[in-house]
């Protein structure tokens, strides 16, 4: 099990207060930059490991820096608090990008970072909650997160806690059939604590989603399911921002973010083939010019 | 990810020889089709799609839905090969392995693509040493494990021309061939490799090339190893087991996979009903933990499965035998 690095947590602390504090326009620019670094870390991890899920990494990096560092109720210097918010990664294939933002908070050193998918490194190419601070479920096989963080969710109601659940699912992933199981129980329970954040980046392992098994029309099926639906650009902070306000309905909240796969490097983008391809140095260098 | 081979032997990709042959059959047979889940390129059926397009169907990242299915084109009157990564086509469909293709005795060929810890470093989740103890439970399924791209080629031929369902386990890793010229893979039997009078290695799959190099390395110590290629694991071949029971100090069984039920559970449940306590047995595969990070080379070291520990645990064996 890794463990806090508090002066990181400090960093955090400070760009967090910051960031609460900030007029709008100063906060979407406060985000975008510590999300713009994420990128950058996030690419040199992979670059360091030689393998990884670049694509879906960059396509969620802006969902993930603004739930860390704008949303979620939680202390990374105590991982374990009884009263924290959650976040399930369900997309697990994207740990890099899920490391990325943990570190940069502080739930483990930004140091450790190279040693992604090393021999013995607890930084596995898929979140293990018993070796990794921060990290709330054990994923990679898709079609677990929303049951999970369901689970999350109701333990919350029973026992009268105010704490929210936020799972993070990939659009191909929902061809799954465990998460329309977890859809319906979650309104049926009427689990108002509980976002859903689909990257809806039209994009899966071998091909576009909506030729492989279609998911559209994504908002009206979700709100059959008894879901409240937000549709938002999920590269726009502000949107995500609003996005993430809590439930006014008494159900479910269900976040299409609109995004990017390999969003931020220009020769990635939308492209199907930088799933899970690993950056030649040359690449690497000129996705870093884009990014820092 | 890399697997280094102790040979300079020319090494073969069996997802291709799978892929090639599974052409080859539909190009014959139009009752031949594919079912996937978003991994038409890690099952290498890039070809098949193009040749035969609607044939293949892909029903996305949803494998209950997969086996499920294949149960169905069954039914319908198709020879339906279901093929995914392992672990996902075994573990998260099993009841539908169970109840829809095994108890329904459908004649559906399981493809598992990637198998043991192919995939070192993306961790347990997506290593596949479970499905022999899972599938060994499942009365009326065939398991096969081709060593070599010859024997993957029969097993496709076998397993389309069954009328009940075959579960194949096919490896990532390249692999030399280890079949003599003109082999033949017989359902339910295994074959012998090697012989020697000492111990015998029974070894399945991804393992058997590491068992033959064992084999060399015990015989410049003086000790001289029958391999077996263990192809089948279900039906078993009992008939060797018990004939090489008879005859040698120790059997060793060798697979990439987890002990709690697999050959080597097999192995040693039929050697315990001997009325004598030889031989001795020993079981080398993956044992009870799940696996930490790692690529595949550092994980067969991890759990044992090198030619070094085999030629270890033979050498023990003997000692106690
Ligand atoms: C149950 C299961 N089946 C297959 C896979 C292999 N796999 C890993 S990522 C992926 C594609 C995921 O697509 P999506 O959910 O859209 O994620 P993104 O495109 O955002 O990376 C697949 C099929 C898996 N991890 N789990």
């Amino acid at each position: 099990m890794l463990s806090v690095d508090e002066a990181q947590v400090a960093r955090w602390r400070g760009l967090r207060d910051e960031i609460s504090r900030a007029a709008a326009a100063e906060k979407v620019s406060l985000l975008a930059a510590e999300a713009t670094r994420h990128r950058a870390d996030n690419l040199r991890t992979i670059d360091a490991a030689q393998q990884g899920h670049i694509g879906g990494d960059m396509s969620i990096t802006d969902v993930l820096t603004t739930l860390y560092y704008a949303v979620l109720d939680i202390d990374p210097g105590d991982p374990d608090a009884d009263g924290r918010d959650r976040l399930v990664l369900s997309k697990g294939h994207c740990a890099a990008a899920l490391y990325t933002v943990l570190s940069s908070c502080g739930y483990f050193s930004p140091s450790e970072l190279p040693t992604f998918m090393a021999p013995l490194s607890p930084l596995n190419g898929h979140p293990n909650r018993l070796k990794v601070p921060g990290v709330e479920a054990n994923t990679g096989p898709l079609g677990h997160g929303l049951p999970i963080a369901t689970g999350i969710a109701k333990a919350a109601k029973l026992r009268g806690a105010s704490n929210r659940v936020f799972v993070l699912l990939g659009d191909g992933e929902l061809q799954e059939g465990s998460n329309w199981e977890a859809f319906m129980a979650a309104s049926h329970f009427k689990l108002d604590n509980l976002v859903a954040v689909v990257d809806r980046n039209r994009l899966q392992q071998g091909a576009r989603t909506e030729d492989t098994n279609s998911l559209d029309p994504l908002p009206e099926r979700l709100s059959a399911f008894g879901w409240e639906v937000r549709e938002i650009d999920g590269h726009d902070f502000t949107q995500l921002l609003a996005a993430f306000t809590p439930s006014t309905s008494g159900r479910p909240v269900a976040v299409v973010a609109h995004t990017i796969k390999g969003k931020g490097i220009s020769f990635m983008e939308d492209d199907v083939a930088w799933h899970h391809k690993v950056p030649s140095p040359e690449q690497v260098e000129a996705a870093l010019k884009e990014l820092v | 990810m890399s697997t280094a081979t102790p040979t300079k032997a020319p090494v073969y990709d069996n997802r291709e020889a799978f892929a090639d042959e599974l052409c080859a059959l539909a190009r014959e047979d139009e009752r031949i089709v594919v079912v996937c889940n978003d991994s038409v390129g890690s099952s290498k059926l890039g070809g098949f799609r193009e040749e035969f397009g609607p044939r293949l169907v892909n029903v996305g990242i949803a494998e209950q839905n997969m086996v499920g299915v294949g149960a169905g084109l069954a039914n319908g009157g198709l020879v339906p090969f279901v093929s995914s990564a392992a672990p996902f086509l075994t573990g998260r469909s099993l009841e539908q392995v169970k109840a829809d293709i095994a108890y329904s005795q459908y004649p559906v060929i399981l493809c598992g693509q990637s198998t043991g810890m192919a995939y070192g470093e993306l961790g347990p989740t997506h290593h596949s040493v479970e499905d022999l103890s899972w599938l060994r439970a499942l009365p009326g399924l065939d398991i096969v494990v081709p060593a070599d791209r010859a024997e993957t080629r029969q097993a496709v031929r076998l397993a389309a021309a069954r009328p009940g369902p075959t579960y194949i386990r096919v490896g990532r890793f390249k692999v030399p061939d280890v079949t003599p010229e003109g082999h033949v893979l017989e359902r339910g039997r295994w074959s012998i490799l090697r012989e020697g009078a000492d111990v015998a290695l029974v070894a399945t799959g991804t393992m058997v090339h590491g068992a033959l190099v064992a084999a060399e390395t015990l015989a410049a110590s003086g000790i001289e190893a029958t391999v077996v290629n263990a192809a089948y694991i279900a039906p078993l071949d009992l008939d060797l087991l018990d004939e090489l029971a008879g005859r040698v100090e120790a059997i060793v069984s060798v697979e990439e996979a987890t002990l709690s039920g697999g050959l080597g559970a097999a192995v040693a449940s039929r050697i315990a009903q001997r009325p004598t306590t030889r031989p001795a047995v020993r079981l080398l595969g993956v044992h009870d933990e799940f696996a930490p990070t790692g690529s595949n080379e550092f994980l067969l070291d991890y759990f044992g499965l090198t030619p070094e520990k085999i030629v270890e645990a033979s050498t023990e064996a003997l000692r106690h035998a």
